[in-house]
């Protein structure tokens, strides 16, 4: 159907869809199998999503993980790295629950966000995540990476869906649970 | 979010947001003391003098090792190893310290509203750690911390506070906190170490009963006799007072229900409380030490300067 000119708001008709909600289960699945696919049934690894947005995905893709080992024994934690934010001083950041009740001296750790934009907050994530002990290997899943805005030299492991955004642009991933609609919009 | 004042001189000066902001990002930091390295580079380019004109070993080292667990370099100052020993003033001082940029200042000292005197004059953040018979703040907070971890909640808690109510800033940061976050709050004390009319300036309830508000609370907060502060004698003998108000086993025993016992510390054993209550199951003293460092992790975090 073709949108008449001026028919809708002018902030409705700016909205770009990414990701629709069918395409966003199918994307969290294949995150998943591709998760498990790397790592013989998640035997040396661990799953940490990074509070506060990234804990949407990483609790849908726990659920996944879980639905096809059949089993609930996954070593699932969250973390938040605002006390390892580079613009800690720029303004204040109200932290959020770290929880990683298990070692992950050896361990794969597998970090979950939504988006990957400049890299800084996967750096603080990091450096954060040393303090927990010395990991074997870390692998990033994110479920949309913004390339060519990197700020550092980081890339995922794991990618949803690379977009080509500006710096204007602003890349929203809205969860069932807390936004009523699962979608990735460019607002 | 952040806090509606750039420093921290008092509970007074406090709204119910900034301390359950505070409560909130001592959590946080409660669990990065749990942590194989218990350390964040959050404060890694600030300087904190610690500015003690009086003695202490709880606060200031609580305050050191949350200023070094934040990665701020430190300062110490003690008053009897210093120029003030030769007469140097408060003012001189600080701005000799601040000269060598440092950027917040953790103060103590015996005259009440020595920090607030400094805010007026000074361009630094300033915490209050302890000042003469006023407020202590970070302990109000800790406190209400230790708590809130143990109770659940603070809204509707009733908590007695118990003993040297009339020198003791941690009673009145105290009661200014509690007040604001919605407790109940029941003075106990002889009335020589009650001020007058303080049920009318701070809408507290006042007993001369220590029984009787045992059983009526929840939480008792037992404060230190202080001796150095009493200038007249205000009871006949230690023995006596413990024998009036010192918290005893069997007294905990005998109420059938839960109890929860909070001192400040230092403790005098034998008079407000106990051996055998102070290291027995209704004690969280060490628990409040802990959780001490957490708290004043969280309120150096959220004053540290920002641009914005």
């Amino acid at each position: 159907m073709v949108w008449k000119k001026g028919f809708i708001f002018n902030k409705i008709s700016t909205l770009k869809i990414i990701l629709s909600e069918q395409q966003m289960a199918l994307t969290v699945k294949r995150l998943a199998h591709q998760i498990l696919e790397n790592n013989n049934a998640l035997e040396n690894a661990v799953i940490i999503g990074l509070q506060p947005r990234g804990i949407f995905l990483s609790d849908r893709i726990v659920a996944e993980l879980k639905n096809i080992l059949g089993t609930d024994a996954i070593h699932y934690g969250k973390l938040d790295i605002t006390f390892y934010r580079d613009d800690v001083r720029k303004a204040l950041h109200i932290a959020n629950q770290t929880d990683i009740p298990f070692s992950i001296e050896g361990k794969t750790v597998i970090l979950i966000d939504d988006v990957l934009y400049t890299g800084r907050t996967i750096r603080a994530a990091l450096d954060a995540l040393l303090d927990f002990g010395r990991p074997s290997k870390v692998s990033l899943c994110v479920l949309i990476d913004r390339r060519f805005s990197r700020q550092l030299p980081i890339q995922p492991d794991f990618l949803g869906k690379a977009i080509d955004t500006i710096v204007s642009d602003k890349v929203k991933v809205n969860w069932r649970e807390n936004d009523e609609k699962d979608e990735v919009v460019l607002v | 979010m952040k806090l509606s004042t750039k420093h921290l001189l008092g509970i007074k000066d406090l709204l119910k947001e900034d301390i359950q902001l505070i409560l909130s990002t001592a959590e946080q930091f409660k669990e990065v003391l749990q942590r194989p390295v218990k350390k964040v580079p959050s404060l890694r380019d600030i300087t904190i003098v610690n500015l003690f004109y009086e003695n202490s070993t709880r606060t200031r080292m609580s305050f050191e090792l949350a200023e070094r667990r934040l990665s701020a370099d430190v300062l110490n100052f003690t008053a009897s190893s210093s120029s003030a020993a030769k007469g140097e003033t408060l003012l001189d001082t600080v701005n000799n310290i601040l000269s060598m940029k440092v950027d917040m200042v953790v103060m103590r000292h015996s005259a009440s509203g020595a920090p607030h005197f400094l805010a007026k004059h000074i361009p630094a953040a300033i915490v209050n750690a302890g000042d003469g018979i006023n407020e202590h703040p970070t302990q109000a907070l800790l406190d209400a911390f230790s708590m809130k971890e143990k109770m659940g909640r603070l809204e509707g808690l009733k908590v007695a506070i118990i003993g040297d109510i009339m020198h003791s800033r941690v009673a009145l940061s105290n009661m200014y906190l509690l007040k604001k976050m919605g407790a109940e709050i029941l003075v106990v004390g002889p009335p020589t170490l009650i001020p007058t009319y303080i049920s009318e300036a701070l809408g507290v309830r006042v007993t001369y009963n220590l029984q009787e508000a045992l059983k009526w609370c929840d939480v008792a907060n037992v404060l230190r006799i202080q001796l150095e502060r009493q200038n007249q004698p205000l009871f006949s003998s230690l023995r006596e007072y413990n024998l009036a108000y010192g918290i005893k086993r069997k007294m905990l025993e005998g109420l059938g229900k839960e109890i929860v016992i909070m001192h400040p510390g230092p403790i005098n054993r034998g008079v407000e409380l106990d051996s055998d209550v102070a290291d027995g199951p209704y004690s969280i003293i060490l628990n409040q030490v802990e959780n001490g460092v957490a708290v004043r992790m969280a309120a150096l975090y959220l004053l540290a300067e920002r641009e914005q």
